[in-house]
């Protein structure tokens, strides 16, 4: 008995020492970074932030990284749902190889893609002298920035939809097949009601993502100040030019996004967890 | 008569297209990556220029990251109609692969380059130290920030200017020399990888007594960080760096772009291109202009890559290449 008892006080010193550092240590490299971020954004007060946000470059970062992600997102959750669908429900020769390409992007380094990008579409590249030819401009501009924005971020929507569909299994759309409903009939009411909890939860995150992106980017784009600079390599452009406030206050538009993303994050799996 | 005002309207209609094939509106400066404020500064300068001269108005845009970097860009497809860099082996790579002509640096004033700065020593307030000259920051009780010559081309230009410093005090013993330059090393606190980070570890975590940076650069971090905090110390002797400009040719002959390019190049080397260069931090060439800014910009004696090195190519395979000093004084 007593011995049980001090195995429980052990247990919960235990506890609570795991516990308090965890707590110092998200205090140190998560909360204390993310303030520093609002308060040095605000540095020189609301007039200096708002001259910032208003300046036609850091609009224009603004612009394009919306843009970016109005592109990118939508095609990638298409891309994720067919590509769920068809790992998740049909067995075929090349399954397995098709789940590891996708995850791909997870594991390289987006500096990586960026200059495998360089290598098949800039001037130098495999398809350099033929878009070159045909007046086509895919580096340093829009489309060079959307490519490698998607490469990064294919993987977010198809790894939310795959474990959740091959639990769920194909139970419920035989059912409806038998009782004759069409393939997009079936996919509306009865696939997409089941998985649209995962399936928002990982457009959040690679709406995310998509904002965020830099190393990628940072290759592609040329950095055309007001025109091919989105927000990240905005800021880093003004930290480099000993424009700190500037940077924070541009980069505090980013830390907003995040947090927006962690509150829509945190209510997507409060419903999902109701829908079960 | 009605025929004639058709004719007269349908030459009215094609007009337009001829004037296209003209003058491009824009024009894409690739720039290094600290020079945003100088050439925000420079580009509405140059538009007011051109309102005056009577010219048609010119959007002009600014690409701006590494200039090795940009040289990359520029070779895989970047149309950037000039380049403004901080380092001339980055325009001969340029050269190199066609982009650029062979003779650049000939095309304009001053080795083509209208402005250049060099090496300095930013301390604390008050100098606590001492410091004075490259000697002393060889001493035993004195840390060095500036980023790695591996990595960063201005801590390339500084390692190179405490080389030359060597080089002409200890004559031809090389053992001194390398001696001389391993305690340099050996004195650095912190290597970064860039300028701006070597900036960050000196100003905001306030390690080491002596930054080592571009004249240029220390006018920035005094104006960001507080002019009462630092001061700016001129050593004898440093090594001249250039900031060479260049039409891009393969780009200018595509889009029409050469004479609005060139005009813009050489705007850098009139006297209000000078001046702003000058309010920048930079040394210019204009000898009226620099007497104006004579109280900023102390004597100095300056040495180049050229003629105490051999030039870029040799000194990159002497001091910099795999087995070269750097590396061995490194090991040490």
């Amino acid at each position: 008995m007593s011995r049980a008892g001090a195995a429980v006080r052990e247990g919960r010193a235990a506890r609570g020492a795991l516990l308090g550092a965890v707590l110092l240590a998200s205090l140190l490299v998560l909360v204390a970074p993310v303030a520093i971020v609002f308060i040095e954004a605000f540095g020189a007060g609301l007039s200096g932030f708002a001259a910032t946000l208003a300046h036609p470059d850091t609009r224009a970062a603004i612009g394009l990284s919306i843009v970016t992600a109005l592109l990118v997102v939508p095609v990638n959750t298409l891309f994720g749902i067919a590509a769920a669908w068809a790992i998740a429900r049909f067995r075929f020769p090349g399954r397995r190889l098709l789940l590891a390409t996708i995850e791909v992007p997870f594991s390289v380094s987006p500096i990586v893609a960026g200059i495998a990008y360089l290598f098949v579409y800039g001037g130098q590249g495999l398809l350099g002298p033929f878009l070159e030819a045909h007046e086509l401009r895919i580096m340093f501009a829009l489309p060079g920035i959307v490519l490698a924005s998607m490469f990064v971020t294919a993987p977010y929507v198809v790894h939310q939809l795959i474990p959740l569909m091959e639990a769920q299994g194909s139970d419920e759309e035989e059912v409806a097949a038998t009782l004759g409903a069409g393939g997009f009939a079936i996919f509306r009411r009865v696939t997409l009601p089941n998985i649209r909890w995962a399936l928002l939860y990982g457009v959040v995150l690679c709406n995310a993502r998509v904002l965020g992106e830099f190393g990628a980017v940072s290759i592609v784009s040329g950095n055309i100040r007001g025109q091919t600079n989105t927000l990240p390599l905005h800021i880093e452009l003004l930290y480099h030019d000993y424009n700190t406030m500037g940077a924070f206050a541009a980069a505090s538009v980013l830390a907003l996004a995040g947090l927006l993303t962690l509150v829509a994050k945190w209510l997507l799996e409060r419903s999902g967890a109701r829908q079960g | 008569m009605r025929l004639s005002s058709l004719a007269a309207a349908a030459f009215l209609a094609l007009a337009p297209l001829p004037a296209l094939a003209q003058e491009p509106t824009t024009l894409l400066n690739a720039s290094y990556d600290i020079s945003r404020e100088l050439f925000v500064q420079v580009n509405a300068a140059y538009a007011a220029s051109r309102a005056e001269r009577g010219l048609p108005a010119v959007e002009v845009n600014q690409s701006h990251a590494g200039s090795s970097k940009q040289a990359r860009s520029i070779i895989e497809g970047l149309e950037a109609d000039v380049v403004t860099f901080n380092q001339a082996t980055d325009v001969q790579a340029l050269a190199d692969k066609g982009f650029v002509a062979a003779d650049w640096p000939s095309k304009f004033a001053d080795g083509a380059s209208p402005f250049y700065s060099l090496p300095v020593f930013l301390v604390r307030a008050g100098n606590p130290k001492g410091i004075k000259d490259w000697d002393d920051l060889v001493r035993d009780d004195v840390a060095l920030v500036f980023p790695n010559p591996k990595t960063s081309g201005n801590a390339r230009y500084t390692y190179l200017a405490a080389a030359a410093y060597a080089k002409e005090k200890f004559g031809g013993d090389e053992a001194k020399v390398e001696e001389f330059l391993g305690k340099f090393l050996g004195n650095v606190a912190v290597f970064d990888t860039g300028g701006r980070a070597a900036t960050t570890t000196f100003v905001e975590r306030e390690i080491g007594d002596v930054l080592i940076t571009f004249e240029a650069e220390t006018k920035g971090i005094a104006k960001e960080f507080g002019a009462d905090r630092f001061e700016t110390v001129v050593p004898s002797v440093s090594l001249l760096a250039d900031f060479p400009v260049a039409v891009v040719d393969k780009v200018a002959d595509k889009r029409g772009s050469r004479a609005l390019a060139s005009d813009y190049l050489a705007f850098l080397y009139t006297p209000e291109g000078q001046r702003i260069a000058a309010e920048n931090g930079n040394r210019v060439r204009d000898p009226k202009v620099a007497e104006t800014f004579a109280a900023q910009f102390p004597n100095v004696r300056l040495v180049t890559v050229d003629t105490v090195f051999g030039g870029w190519a040799e000194a990159q395979k002497t001091q910099f290449g795999s087995g070269g000093l750097l590396d061995r004084l490194l090991d040490q």
